[in-house]
């Protein structure tokens, strides 16, 4: 059994104080170039993208906003047309129920009219049918006047005589 | 089968300056990965994200809420580039030396630069020292250094010694995870290198040890930025 250590592929090599320097120059080297080459790009592109990003929910917040305003806008807008709808029927309802009211009443007063005509019509035929009778009733008795006068008559043939007149005219009526 | 670490002793004719020529590839390569995947991740970017876009918006998202839960965003935000960075670069530094674990002759030369003391040090001095300097450079020097006495002025040497424990803490933390990570991987090599029998036996627990290390690689990048915004806050933040 050899001793383990020896062995090893890594022993100290000692303190060489060239390493020192040597790392802090790489060190500080790396350092500057990234900073130059690596880190200032991604620090800019990523301070870009945050600027881009609360851009974005600025501006989308804002097209809520408007979104909202105008959807409060066109419900506003229908509410009022669906009441002026209303209303137009509803006036329309008025106008239709007073002319059919208009309407019925011209109709019936003309109704009246017609039938007051009629009977006044009616009262003027009956009128004029009677005056007509009465002159003839008149001229009637004045023809059996005159008859009577003429011919001395029987009783008996005096009542058959205005029978007979009274049946004549009946039947002239 | 001793391995050796690529040392360049006296480099530029300095003669107490040397290198782990180990480490300073690796710390390129985890740079380059990084700064590569980075890039490649960041060009052609969409304002609605998709694959590699999205990965590396959650990371920085995941650090961001890391700051986050720490200080105050407004403060907060001039670290994010120093969180992300930081994380990336130990998390693909943690993972190198887990995917695979390389030699050339005796040579180490591929392994975690995070599995290096001097190397995690260096970042948590450097993290500590940054959080000195924008405790200084938000607050003012005056309110920077009344911290030291507070809640009570017989404090100030816990204080002083908290920072130094707190450097000390960062970085070995770091570096003791990752480094007792890579010495489990590579005895499961010996092993598994060492006899047929060998090999089948180290199997399963192989497989069960990467898994392992790939999500302690994770948990410590983590767990580094996470206690290098907790600093900051305590220097830069005016009440805690």
């Amino acid at each position: 059994m050899y001793g383990l250590t020896d062995n090893l592929i890594i022993q100290a090599g000692g303190f060489q104080f060239g390493d020192a320097i040597a790392q802090l120059v790489f060190f500080l080297i790396l350092l500057v170039l990234l900073r130059k080459f690596a880190w200032g790009p991604l620090m800019n592109m990523m301070k870009e993208r945050e600027d881009y990003i609360s851009n974005e929910i600025e501006s989308a917040e804002k097209s809520r906003e408007e979104a909202a305003r105008l959807q409060r806008e066109a419900s506003e807008e229908l509410k009022q047309t669906r009441q002026d709808a209303q209303k137009i029927i509803e006036d329309a309802r008025k106008t239709a129920t007073q002319q059919e009211k208009d309407i019925v009443a011209s109709a019936r007063r003309e109704a009246d009219r017609m039938k007051e005509s009629a009977r006044q019509e009616i009262e003027q035929e009956k009128e004029k049918a009677v005056q007509q009778l009465k002159d003839q009733v008149a001229s009637m008795s004045v023809m059996i006047a005159s008859k009577v006068i003429e011919k001395e008559l029987s009783e008996q043939d005096q009542k058959e005589l205005i029978d007979q007149y009274v049946n004549e005219a009946g039947e002239e009526r | 089968m001793d391995h050796e670490a690529p040392i360049w002793n006296e480099a530029f004719g300095i003669p107490w300056l040397s290198f782990n020529l180990s480490n300073v590839l690796m710390m390129f390569v985890a740079s380059l990965v990084v700064f590569i995947v980075c890039v490649a991740a960041t060009r052609n970017l969409q304002r609605r994200p998709k694959g590699m876009q999205n990965v590396i918006e959650w990371t920085v998202d995941f650090i961001k809420n890391i700051i986050g839960s720490n200080m105050d965003w407004r403060t907060g935000k001039m670290f994010l580039p120093l969180g992300l960075t930081l994380f990336l670069y130990i998390f693909v530094s943690n993972m190198l030396g887990v995917v695979v674990n390389g030699t050339v002759g005796h040579t180490l030369w591929w392994k975690s630069p995070t599995a290096d003391p001097l190397v995690t040090m260096t970042l948590a001095v450097m993290v500590v020292v940054l959080t000195h300097y924008y405790g200084v450079k938000l607050r003012g020097s005056r309110e920077y250094a009344k911290d030291y006495v507070r809640p009570l002025p017989f404090l100030l040497p816990f204080n002083i010694i908290e920072e130094f424990s707190n450097t000390l803490t960062l970085g070995l933390r770091l570096y003791g995870n990752i480094y007792a990570g890579e010495i489990l991987i590579s005895l499961l090599i010996g092993l598994a290198t060492s006899s047929f029998l060998g090999f089948l036996g180290a199997t399963l627990p192989m497989v069960a040890w990467l898994g392992f290390s790939t999500f302690i690689g994770f948990i410590q990048a983590f767990i580094f930025v996470m206690l290098t915004m907790v600093y900051m806050s305590h220097k830069v933040s005016e009440d805690h």
